[in-house]
């Protein structure tokens, strides 16, 4: 078991002896006989706001070579220039409204994926009827990319709304219910075998054992599933749509407005990163009993 | 403490005729046993001989395995397994009240989680423990229910050995304050002589050798009048003095 590994492991790094200190060139003379531990092979704790130092690293770049006039202001204008930008683009009324939609548009196709994924994959991992239903044909959909569908898909429900929701929720329900449902059929034997014993009911086995330990999995679906909503969201905006940041993006692009294109970006920077970091603080919430690398 | 003397009626267990087979190979080939109530039996065999499968029958856990026989065994069973199988997820309390109900199953479970020794540790999660602790908390799990018969299978089997001394200890010490029946698996011939009243070796899918072994309890690993009992246990197992 993981526990006794850990505990054989702490002891021999208490009596590692000093023979590799020994062999530390920089070592003072009197350090020679004191004990060492073991490298440490854990990465260490982690630096605060760690997650935000390589982005601050790449932007000062910019600004550097923005200011020195390295850069071409026509392809990349520096960053003041996009910021005074989308200081206009919000003032003016029209990066909100954008926003808004591509929001809304994305939000509404997260939920009913992640909905659909996780019923599918309770229903599928629960039921033997339910996988031979399920199981087969979640796959066979999988083996076509989703963004193929978009032309079949304005076909049949019009290139308004309901067709975004409709490929984005695809794109998310997927792996959301590919990893939930492999987590739920995962699950340990000695386990079932525990809530025998332990007299469980049936409710209370799915609701005790089987959900839980299928939470990792579901969290790494639903990591994929963020992911690739905001991915299906550029690319359905970017071609068909008349409203949206991707549409204000495609506008900026006929009038050569690269800063315009930057400002729309950003944007997407930002609700990726937020919602990331937000599905990650959950995960750590939900799964505070891991003890792993990352926490 | 005395030898334990009572003679109760109805036994705990009783195996009429047990027989399992997997794929036509006979594991288990028609065993009769009868385990009295509050007796502390041990069970010795070879890796392979069937001890967990004779074991799982007892417990009920065997529902797709082939075979004939009748078994009478009580209502409240515990089972402790070699691993402590503590759910990661559950913090230790959560752990030993997994199945119990009840207003008092809290007060129920730290009152058992004090006993093994492991009171205060109630909210740490299973990651935390050591090996002893964890099989510890898996103990106090199966005593939370006030099991009529406590089936152990190698319970201490991946403990080290200073370890396994103080729950040998703790194991016959809950005993003797609950008694329940106990039926405990192993394959280490010395720990069944010092805990248990009656050691029982599995041999060929049949009982091979009953021994009531008759001296006081504590017993000391080093009492010398146990050593008959480890040569006939030995021999029966078929481990000859010079092979040993
Ligand atoms: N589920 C199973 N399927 C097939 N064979 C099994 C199964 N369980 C046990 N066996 C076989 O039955 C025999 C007895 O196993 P087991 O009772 O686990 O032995 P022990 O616990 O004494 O080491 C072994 O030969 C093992 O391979
Ligand atoms: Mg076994």
């Amino acid at each position: 078991m993981t526990t006794s590994a850990t505990e054989k492991s702490t002891t021999t790094a208490a009596t590692a002896t000093a023979q590799s200190a020994g062999a530390d060139a920089g070592a003072p003379a009197t350090a020679r006989t004191a004990r060492r531990g073991r490298r440490a092979l854990s990465p260490g704790k982690r630096l605060p706001a760690a997650r935000l130092v390589g982005p601050l690293v790449l932007l000062a770049l910019w600004a550097a070579a923005s200011a020195a006039g390295r850069l071409d202001p026509g392809a990349i204008p520096a960053p003041w220039t996009v910021l005074k930008t989308a200081g206009h683009l919000w003032t003016d009324g029209t990066l909100p409204t954008d926003v808004a939609t591509s929001l809304r548009r994305a939000a509404y196709g997260f939920a009913i994926g992640l909905g659909a994924g996780v019923l599918l994959a309770l229903a599928a991992g629960l039921s033997r009827t339910g996988e031979a239903l399920i199981d087969g044909t979640v796959n066979l959909n999988r083996a076509i990319p989703t963004l193929g569908l978009i032309p079949l898909f304005i076909l049949w429900l019009g290139i308004g709304e309901t067709f975004k929701v409709a490929i984005i929720a695809i794109v998310v329900y997927i792996p959301v219910y590919l990893n939930t449902h492999a987590a739920l059929a995962g699950i340990d034997t000695r386990f079932v075998e525990l809530a025998e014993v332990q007299g469980l009911s049936r409710y209370r086995f799915i609701r005790q054992i089987v959900i839980p330990g299928a939470l990792p999995g579901f969290f790494v679906g639903l990591r994929l599933g963020v992911t690739g909503s905001w991915l299906g969201l550029v690319v359905l905006e970017q071609i068909n749509a008349t409203s949206g940041l991707g549409y204000m993006m495609f506008q900026a692009q006929n009038y050569g407005q690269t800063d315009v294109i930057l400002v729309g970006l950003l944007v997407y920077g930002v609700f990726g990163l937020v919602s990331d970091s937000v599905v990650r603080l959950i995960e750590r919430r939900v799964l505070s009993w891991r003890r792993t690398l990352s926490s | 403490m005395a030898p334990h003397t009572e003679q109760l009626t109805r036994p705990a267990v009783r195996l009429t005729g047990l027989t399992r087979s997997f794929e036509g190979r006979t594991v288990l080939d028609g065993i009769d046993l009868d385990l009295p109530a509050g007796s502390f039996t041990a069970l010795l065999g070879h890796s392979g001989s069937g001890k967990s499968t004779l074991l799982r029958a007892i417990a009920g856990l065997d529902h797709r395995v082939t075979g004939s026989g009748e078994l009478e065994a009580p209502d409240r069973v515990s089972v402790v397994f070699q691993d402590s199988r503590l759910l990661p997820w559950r913090r230790v309390l959560d752990n030993v009240l997994l199945g119990t109900d009840g207003k008092d199953a809290a007060a129920r479970g730290r009152a058992a989680l004090a006993e093994v020794g492991l009171g205060g540790r109630e909210r740490a999660w299973p990651s935390e423990l050591s090996g002893g602790e964890a099989q510890r908390a898996a103990l106090a799990r199966s005593l939370v229910r006030e099991p009529e018969l406590l089936l152990a299978d190698e319970p201490f089997g991946a403990l080290d050995a200073l370890t396994r001394i103080r729950m040998h200890g703790l194991l016959r010490e809950l005993w003797q304050r609950h008694r329940p029946s106990v039926l405990l698996v192993t394959h280490d011939v010395d720990e069944a002589i010092v805990l248990a009243d009656r050691v029982l070796v599995l041999d060929n899918g049949r009982i091979g050798l009953d021994l009531t072994i008759d001296r006081p309890h504590p017993r000391s690993y080093r009492d010398p009048l146990l050593g008959e009992y480890r040569e006939r246990l030995l021999a029966a197992l078929g481990v000859t003095e010079d092979l040993a």
